[in-house]
């Protein structure tokens, strides 16, 4: 007998239809891998067996939970299965939690809720469940509030929340996807062995297939509010019947096609195009007491490297080691707290911003964010146009128009887009927008902050493959700052491992990421998802 | 390939007009505003009676055809006192709410911009203007220049600077961390430069919204100074004198306080409305949740 | 916590001294000669001289600032020019009906906006929500000194129910002073509970979107509780500032207040003082009122830190 069971449901919101006939099931103790891109409805379907809809909602079919039709559920019988029989972990850790209540508060309350039990005994409850996510006493007393922990360490207490009373069926949505690859690991290690533990069900919806691989028995693929594919995980991912899975499963790990790197490590370049020199960035501390000195909190610790042109190279490590204060620095917008930066031989230290036209039109940047990287009332035109006025003498109109148009073709784009607005377009499209204006006033060096972990896979690989065109075509220089080792491996020649501030390891791509020296990079090597290897291993162990 | 499609919503230009008449505050708000705006336009070439002429027969009488809200206590024509006294109220607020906008705004912006230090003493700034209601600040001016309309716009002024610095320098730095202003800046743009490209404009819906809020205040504060005899002097009518001038008489005439109070209200009303309408329309976030 | 307080006191005594810059310098600079301004243009010289001397105008400009802020330190707020007796003297009397006023006008105001802001966003967009914002919204348009009047038309006049204003001082008995200040506190506490009920609504309803309250509904707890529990108190921030920046809408509101209803105040106390061009009387008035805004601004913040842990630790 299943423990969920969902048939023909379907679901619109205020009219608009956003699930059609979706078909799950979960057994007690299977883990189901929901996996999908962004708008598939996979969160729909996990709030609709949760009952936590939107008020415009309106849900149609069966889904029926140990036994209990939900659908027909009154609102007192689903607020005694949620949070006893029924759990769930959302995807943003660090507002998932009530800012003013203590965590212990926060645990206890469901446990007290369900069980009547008395405060002093909800609280050991709420400790022990605290213990065992990984948040011992010593370090993470009752009394500590959201605000004190990090995002990994809140997920954790969520995780307490929703497994304080041993559900039968845990919904993790998303649980990983703000964390970074390591905390990811740990994360889902505690998930798997949780679930172990107490024979829970788990539904993991997640946008990665490897994760997904790596987790779950069953696997169901959806796609505009509809389910593609199910079927047990080896299967489906192996074998990849459905057209469908199998572009998911190439984009995942798309490699761009890129002839030249062979040819550039060959021809060397007598000066490089950026040299970055002992560089350092101290921020002011927390104040530790009213006359305290504050410590300074050092954030970027005596970086040297450097860039040959044409080169791609990645900056990799962990969130929070210090790569976006240093990429930063390197594009001037913060300044080092010592050290020296040069572009093409130029110093970047202590120019005024009129000094710094020269260095700027070198180097442009690409971010991660495609919806915030646009002041939302410009035309494209005049967005992608921003860093002309970098340029000595001002372009005329038409001339202004024309560089649009060519940076706009060259990113795949029409010239007939620069009249449209920012919200006219897709997320892949707006970051070749952001690609276009980086590109527009032919700089040397393009620093990208996460480029492409916003977009969903497969456009993702389609950005991939313009990054990997425009190395060629324009004999661009990369600096790719990520956190995901797949990008860096599709498309660089050399990566550098950030850890806490310092660059802990460098050396070309392939070699570092297949036999990785030091302890930061092993780590992040070994907790990056990889489809191949979690199909291997999941194949294995049902071969055996 | 998987369709990458643009979001479904049409641009909002577009439909911001059919937007906005289909909000309903909107719509009443900005008929009442433009009703008193005309009435205060009206007065300067017609009244129904020349209210400097003084009917002493004509004294306190109740409504009729010929005095649609009566007459006053030196049988004054009460709705042409209220028509030329919707100007007085208007101009106060505009003047001082402009006061506020022109000083508060570019203080808010620059705060937020430049940050550290600059920005402590501007909210410091702002502590000690809080610290002086705009009555408090019309008393002193009263006490030493004596009473008059100009003190009313100084003081009530002068309490809409902080207000705005502190909108404007609160809607600044939620801007100012977005990547397109850190593009900006890697686009060589100065910090000027970029509050008024971007932020700016991005305010601006913020700025207005409050706008409306700070203008229904003002004609209410300037009612307050009026009726205390510290805003506009006679013989030139305001709301709130008519109301101070009512209060004795209201044993005889009551509906001598009735007119000037609810031409107040109503004034204050429709702003409100407006601004509530015009946040709707243009707070995205707000849209959304409906 | 402790370094939190005190450097917030710090920067409030600061405001303070700062204030009282603005204060002399409005009052004792600008015009020049204020013994002048006091007697008018016929005064006789000899008068004229006597308070010159009296009020130290004789003296240099940072001797008699920091003469007058010494003195006010120590409680020695000068001698009133008109009523000839200190003027820490008149505003001892009169606190006694500005501050009741004040308090009881607050209390009610803030009794009957906090539970209806709470009820229109649980009900958001039914009728119950629809009628009391509608009238919140009315309310907030209703200037205090107008309903004032009609409260007086209405239960002063025709039904007789309560004096139409003056105060028969506290003598007579708490009963007889309370009843004095209903009416009043009433026609000031209204117009800002409307406001106060719409910024607890909206308060109640943005937090109500928040992540976390998804968190405890997944938690199996109902919606009456998640309510009470998890939103009221984070609602509550936003809710503090507004209330703090009533407090020096409410003080400028008593003045007014007691104009209309002759209560022996400190609002009628300034009135008489500008009439009769008592700048000394002046002087000290708006210090006392700039001091309890300033003074209440830090309390706001010291309610901020009870409400919010966050604050705590920062800063």
């Amino acid at each position: 007998m299943s423990l969920l069971e969902i048939e023909n449901l379907s679901l619109s919101i205020a009219g608009h239809p956003v699930l059609r006939d979706i078909d799950l099931r979960i057994a007690p103790g299977e883990v189901l891998g929901v996996v999908g891109e962004s708008g598939s409805g996979k969160s729909m379907t996990a709030l609709t067996v949760m009952q936590l809809l939107p008020e415009l909602a309106r849900a149609k079919g069966r889904v029926t939970f140990d036994g209990v039709d939900i659908l027909a559920a009154p609102e007192e019988a689903m607020c005694r299965l949620r949070g006893d029989d029924l759990g769930m972990v959302f995807q943003e850790p660090m507002t998932a939690l009530n800012p003013v209540k203590t965590i212990g508060e926060q645990v206890a309350e469901g446990i007290r809720w369900h069980t009547g039990a008395n405060r002093p005994d909800a609280e050991a409850r709420a400790r022990a469940i605290l213990d065992r996510v990984g948040l011992p006493e010593a370090k993470f007393p009752l009394s500590r509030f959201p605000h004190e922990l990090s995002g990994g360490q809140r997920q954790r207490v969520v995780i307490a929340i929703a497994c304080a009373l041993k559900p039968k069926l845990l919904i993790a949505d998303e649980p990983t996807t703000a964390l970074d690859v390591v905390l990811q690991a740990q994360i889902l290690d505690l998930l798997r062995d949780l679930v172990a533990e107490n024979r829970m069900g788990l539904m993991l919806i997640s946008h990665d297939l490897a994760v997904v691989a790596d987790m779950a028995d069953r696997v169901s693929v959806m796609r505009n509010g509809a389910v593609m594919e199910s079927g047990p995980t080896v299967g489906v991912l192996s074998e990849q019947k459905h057209p469908y899975t199998r572009q998911l499963a190439e984009a995942s790990t798309h490699v761009p096609a890129r002839a030249r790197s062979q040819e550039k490590a060959e021809k060397q370049e007598p000066q490089p195009l950026l040299s970055v020199s002992g560089v350092t960035r101290d921020y002011p501390g927390r104040r530790k007491g009213l006359f305290a000195k504050p410590e300074p909190f050092r954030a970027v610790d005596n970086v040297s490297f450097s860039l040959a042109p044409g080169h791609a190279v990645a900056l990799v490590g962990r969130s929070g080691c210090g790569k976006s204060t240093l990429a930063r620095m390197i594009l001037a917008l913060d300044r080092p707290t010592a050290g020296e930066i040069r572009l093409n031989g130029e110093t970047l230290g202590g120019r005024s911003e009129y000094e710094l036209r020269h260095a700027r039109r070198n180097m442009q940047v690409v971010f991660q964010d495609p919806y915030g990287s646009f002041n939302p009332r410009h035309r494209v035109e005049r967005l992608v146009a921003e860093p002309l006025h970098l340029l000595d003498r001002k372009p005329t109109a038409a001339q202004r128009r024309e560089c649009v148009a060519e940076a706009l073709e060259s990113v795949g784009l029409n010239a007939g887009d620069m009249h449209k607005y920012p919200h006219e377009f897709s997320g892949g499209q707006r970051q070749r927008i952001s690609i276009a204006r980086a590109i527009i006033t032919r700089p040397k060096l393009i620093v990208a902050d996460e480029p492409v972990s916003a977009l969903d896979v497969s456009i993702r690989a389609q950005v991939l493959d313009l990054f990997a065109d425009l190395n060629q075509r324009l004999d661009l220089t990369y600096l790719f700052i990520t956190h995901d080792l797949t990008v860096a491996r599709a498309i660089t020649d050399d990566v550098m491992v950030m850890h806490e501030g310092r660059i802990v390891e460098s050396g070309p791509t392939a070699t570092v990421l297949q036999n990785p020296k030091s302890e930061a990079a092993r780590a992040l090597v070994a907790a990056a998802p990889d489809l191949e290897r979690a199909v291997a291993t999941r194949q294995r162990a049902t071969g055996d | 390939m998987t369709p990458d499609a643009p979001p479904p919503s049409p641009p909002p230009e577009r439909h911001f007009l059919e937007m906005a008449f289909a909000n309903r505050s909107f719509v009443i708000g900005a008929i009442i505003t433009i009703l008193v705006a005309a009435m205060a336009l009206l007065s300067f070439l017609w009244t129904p009676y020349d209210i400097t002429h003084l009917v002493v027969a004509d004294r306190m009488k109740g409504l009729s055809l010929a005095h649609p809200l009566g007459t006053d206590h030196l049988g004054r024509d009460i709705l042409s006192m209220i028509m030329i006294g919707a100007r007085n109220s208007i101009a106060v607020a505009i003047v001082a709410v402009g006061i506020g906008m022109g000083v508060g705004v570019p203080l808010g912006t620059w705060a937020a911009a430049r940050g550290g230090l600059i920005d402590e003493i501007l909210m410091r700034f702002n502590d000690l203007v809080f610290a002086f209601p705009a009555l408090l600040s019309a008393i002193m001016i009263t006490a030493i220049f004596g009473p008059g309309a100009i003190n009313a716009i100084i003081a009530i002024g002068i309490f809409n600077v902080p207000v705005f610095a502190r909108v404007a320098r609160a809607g600044a730095l939620s801007i100012w961390p977005r990547e397109y202003i850190l593009a900006a800046r890697a686009a060589g743009k100065s910090k000027a430069l970029i509050t008024i490209e971007h932020i700016l404009p991005n305010i601006a819906a913020l700025l207005l919204v409050q706008g409306t809020i700070q203008f229904a205040l003002g004609i209410l504060a300037e009612a307050g100074l009026s009726y205390l005899g510290l805003g506009a002097q006679p013989p030139m009518p305001s709301w709130g004198r008519m109301l101070f001038e009512a209060q004795t008489r209201m044993m005889i005439a009551p509906h001598l306080a009735v007119f000037p109070g609810l031409a107040i209200v109503i004034t204050v009303l429709g702003l409100n409305l407006l601004g509530d309408g015009l946040r709707d329309l243009l707070d995205p976030r707000l849209r959304r949740e409906r | 916590m402790l370094a939190f307080l005190a450097k917030r006191i710090a920067i409030g005594l600061v405001t303070l001294v700062v204030a009282s810059a603005v204060v002399f310098l409005v009052l004792e600079i600008v015009p020049g000669d204020p013994a002048l301004l006091m007697l008018g243009m016929n005064a006789q010289p000899e008068a004229l001289a006597a308070l010159r001397e009296e009020m130290g105008l004789n003296q240099p400009v940072l001797l008699r600032y920091f003469g007058w802020i010494a003195g006010m330190a120590l409680g020695d707020f000068g001698n009133s020019y008109t009523y000839s007796s200190p003027v820490l003297e008149l505003i001892g009397e009169r606190v006694l009906v500005s501050l009741p006023l004040a308090l009881i006008s607050l209390f009610l105001s803030t009794a009957i906006a906090l539970p209806v802001g709470i009820f229109a966003a649980s009900r958001r967009g039914k009728p119950a929500d629809t009628i009391s914002m509608g009238a919140a919204q009315i309310g907030v348009a209703i200037p205090n000194f107008w309903f004032a009047l009609i409260l007086i038309y209405l239960f002063a006049v025709w039904l007789r129910l309560v004096p139409a204003g003056g105060f028969p001082g506290w003598d007579a008995g708490l009963w007889a002073g309370f009843k004095a200040l209903l009416l009043p506190a009433i026609a000031l506490a209204l117009p800002q509970a409307a406001i106060l009920a719409r910024v607890t609504r909206s308060a109640m309803l943005e937090v109500l979107g928040e992540d976390y309250i998804r968190t405890a509904r997944a938690k199996g707890m109902p919606r009456r509780i998640v309510l009470w529990h998890h939103a009221l108190r984070n609602a509550l921030i936003p809710v503090l500032t507004i209330l703090g920046l009533q407090f020096a809408f409410l003080l400028a509101g008593t003045i007014i207040i007691e104009n209309v209803f002759y209560l022996p105040g400190l609002g009628r106390l300034i009135f008489q003082a500008i009439t009769q061009r008592d700048l000394i009387v002046v002087e000290g008035v708006v210090m006392l009122l700039v001091a309890t805004v300033i003074a209440v601004n830090i309390l706001v913040d010291i309610g901020y830190a009870i409400v919010d842990p966050r604050l705590r630790t920062r800063r």
